[in-house]
């Protein structure tokens, strides 16, 4: 059953009425079979594109769709609720967008954003490696000015749409040795750039409808004026986008929690012990109740880091909050949806055993959720100001 | 060119639909959307717009109560350009001959060299609008069309018959109507959705239309429906259990009580 939703705009809500009428003909029935062959729908994607899905929180004059991330947020959950591969797919071309759009200059996002936003084109991002996942900064792949190019040479470690992808937000060094934080630069390379090369997609335990790979750089030319800021910024780009797909990927897990729930909900109703429907017996119903209150948590949370980005103050510590309430409420709920299905909910069958596998990957990408806790921690270390802000009316045209 | 689309606001054919007290179909309380046999319409319209190339104008026509609105706004976010609701307390209850008497006067008044039309509306399901309108007009009518082309003044489809295909012409300006098989309509885009907004919708009364509220609603209504029934709730299937050797007969006999064999 969809979630009932507070939406600023009437647009909005014809919006997230586009985004279901999407998802219950054309993501629903193909997500069980593309996940099970470990197909990657790059036409699904496509399809959102030509609606317009794929650029939602990006400026109108670029080809966006300007809505806020409390509006672009719920359109990530709704798809996350049908097919987390493609609300992670989603969430992920927005994060490639991001330092372009933020840190680009004018010139750069005039000849390169309307393509990426335009639907037609798919992103990725390549941060970690192999030695450097929750320590980015540990990263070697370097990229050595050569005239008016940069060399790229290196490998990247699970990149999301590795091998599919149009563009690679890429992360790499210009200077500096593995852990220093100061010489990381931040490249946008086109798939088709000679040397760059993906290794066979990872075997995973779940989201094998998203394909993740090793993105090889071998002697990649870039020319200069594809880095995104100034050398040495790359780090901050980087980090500084996590904030926002964190957002991304806390709601997409509240999605696929939300998809969890109905269906463990459908089930207990129509599933018979001792003479009556399971979610008749208390010790059941609690135990959706509790799923109930993981979810509508995980959405509130998302929600108001979400208000606090689109008023322009600093929410970088409740996107981990979000991040780590949503991914963690989700992997609960998807567990406790197998077990209100019971042995059926083992099975294969059925989705849920499917929704768990999927919910685990949430609290590892995007930075794990111990990660999250040590962001949270050092923030209540340095002691955040307890500040009162009033609500600044959106423009809506 | 200028077309004109009709298009039908209608009960969600998901949701729990009713009837009022007097067997009209309940309009206001229940979830109603966009005819889908009508997005059929609305997509033919568009794709003969794309084809022209030049200032082809789409204008949807809706005839319903209040939030027919919502047809109209969802025909406009797929891409047409114009809008007209037709909304008249007078008009509750009317059969398809008024219904078509009013389409036929509010296109009247809409520069029009093609009007489109979906093959039937999916609550009432009758089919016949189309071939009222084009005897009201006084035009061509070439309906049921599978797949259509415009070329200059002529419209040509394809008729798929049980027996046989059909191609039929016609020079405009007609009525045509298209089937489910003209190909899938498309979804709207957010830009559509956004666009529709600034996209001109005019509200049009019977008196507008000059049309005596006495020559439609229930009232002159030719046809009534006497009385409606609830379908009744599936039952469980019958399970033939084979201890005997009588399984054989017990399945022939259940399928010749159904009339399969
Ligand atoms: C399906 C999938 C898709 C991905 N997509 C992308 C992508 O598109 N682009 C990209 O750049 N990366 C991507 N990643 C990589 C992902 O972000 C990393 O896997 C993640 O950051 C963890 O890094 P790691 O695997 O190297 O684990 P490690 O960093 O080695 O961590 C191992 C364990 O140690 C814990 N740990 C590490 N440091 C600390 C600490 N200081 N305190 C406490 N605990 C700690 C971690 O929480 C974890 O439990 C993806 C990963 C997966 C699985």
């Amino acid at each position: 059953m969809p979630a009932s939703r507070v939406l600023p705009t009437e647009e909005a809500a014809d919006l997230i009425g586009l985004v279901r009428d999407l998802v219950t003909k054309e993501l629903a029935p193909r997500a069980a079979e593309a996940e099970a062959t470990e197909t990657f729908p790059r036409d699904v994607f496509r399809l959102l594109g030509r609606a317009g899905l794929l650029g939602l929180p990006y400026p109108e004059e670029y080809g966006g769709g300007a809505q806020p991330y409390e509006v672009y947020l719920q359109v990530l959950e709704e798809i996350g609720a049908a097919w987390s591969s493609v609300g992670v797919g989603v969430s992920v071309h927005a994060l490639s967008c991001f330092g372009l759009a933020t840190r680009g200059t004018e010139e750069q996002r005039q000849k390169f954003l309307p393509d990426m936003l335009g639907g037609d084109l798919l992103g990725a991002y390549c941060l970690s490696e192999p030695q450097a996942g929750s320590d980015p900064a540990a990263m070697s792949t370097r990229a050595r000015r050569d005239g008016d190019d940069y060399v790229l040479d290196g490998a990247k470690a699970w990149t999301t749409h590795g091998g599919h992808a149009d563009f690679y937000k890429v992360m790499a060094r210009t200077s500096g040795e593995p852990g220093d934080r100061a010489g990381i630069s931040c490249f946008l390379v086109p798939a088709d750039a000679a040397g760059l090369t993906a290794d066979a997609p990872e075997k995973k335990m779940g989201l094998t409808g998203s394909a993740t790979a090793t993105m090889r750089f071998d002697g990649v030319r870039v020319p200069a004026e594809r880095r995104l800021g100034e050398e040495g910024e790359g780090l901050k780009i980087a980090l500084a986008g996590l904030d926002s797909g964190r957002l991304g990927i806390a709601a997409v897990a509240t999605g696929l929690a939300q998809g969890a729930l109905d269906q463990a909900v459908a089930y207990a109703q129509e599933r018979e012990t001792f003479g009556r429907a399971i979610i008749d017996h208390q010790g059941l119903a609690f135990v959706l109740a509790d799923m109930e209150a993981a979810v509508e948590t995980a959405r509130a949370t998302y929600l108001a880091a979400a208000r606090r980005k689109d008023q322009g103050l600093p929410f970088s510590t409740q996107a981990s909050v979000a991040k780590l309430v949503a991914t963690d409420n989700a992997m609960k709920v998807t567990t406790d949806a197998v077990q209100v299905l019971g042995g059926y909910g083992y099975t294969r069958d059925f989705p849920v055993e499917r929704y768990m596998r999927e919910a685990k990957v949430m609290q590892i990408f995007e930075g794990t959720n111990q990660i999250q806790r040590m962001v949270i921690g050092r923030a209540l270390a340095k002691g955040a100001p307890a500040t009162l802000h009033v609500t600044q009316q959106q423009e809506t045209s | 060119m200028n077309i004109v689309v009709c298009v039908k606001y209608v009960p969600d054919a998901t949701a729990d639909r009713k009837f009022e007290d007097d067997n009209t179909v309940d309009r206001v309380g229940v979830d109603g959307l966009l005819s889908e046999l009508d997005e059929y319409a609305v997509e033919q319209a568009l794709q003969i717009k794309d084809k022209q190339a030049d200032d082809t104008e789409v204008t949807v026509l809706s005839v319903g109560p209040e939030n027919a609105t919502d047809a109209v706004r969802k025909a406009l976010q797929m891409g047409a350009d114009k809008g007209v609701h037709v909304v008249d307390d007078a008009i509750a209850g009317s059969d398809a001959l008024a219904t078509s008497l009013v389409l036929a006067e509010a296109i009247k008044k809409i520069p029009h060299d093609l009007v489109v039309c979906g093959m039937a509306s999916t609550d009432g399901g009758m089919g016949v609008v189309p071939a009222m309108l084009s005897e009201r007009l006084g035009v061509p009518g070439v309906t049921l069309g599978s797949e259509i082309s415009v070329e200059g003044e002529t419209v040509k489809i394809r008729r798929d018959g049980d027996a046989s295909t059909d191609t039929i012409e016609g020079s405009l300006p007609l009525v045509l109507s298209v089937t489910d098989q003209s190909g899938e309509a498309r979804y709207p885009s957010f830009k559509g959705i956004m666009a529709a907004k600034k996209k001109p919708v005019e509200t049009w009364s019977l008196s507008d239309l000059g049309v005596d509220a006495g020559s439609v609603g229930a009232g002159a209504a030719w046809s009534v429906v006497e009385s409606t029934d609830a379908r009744p709730p599936r039952t469980a299937g019958e399970i033939v259990t084979d201890e005997d050797g009588s399984g054989a007969k017990a399945l022939v006999d259940f399928l010749a009580s159904k009339k399969f064999i």
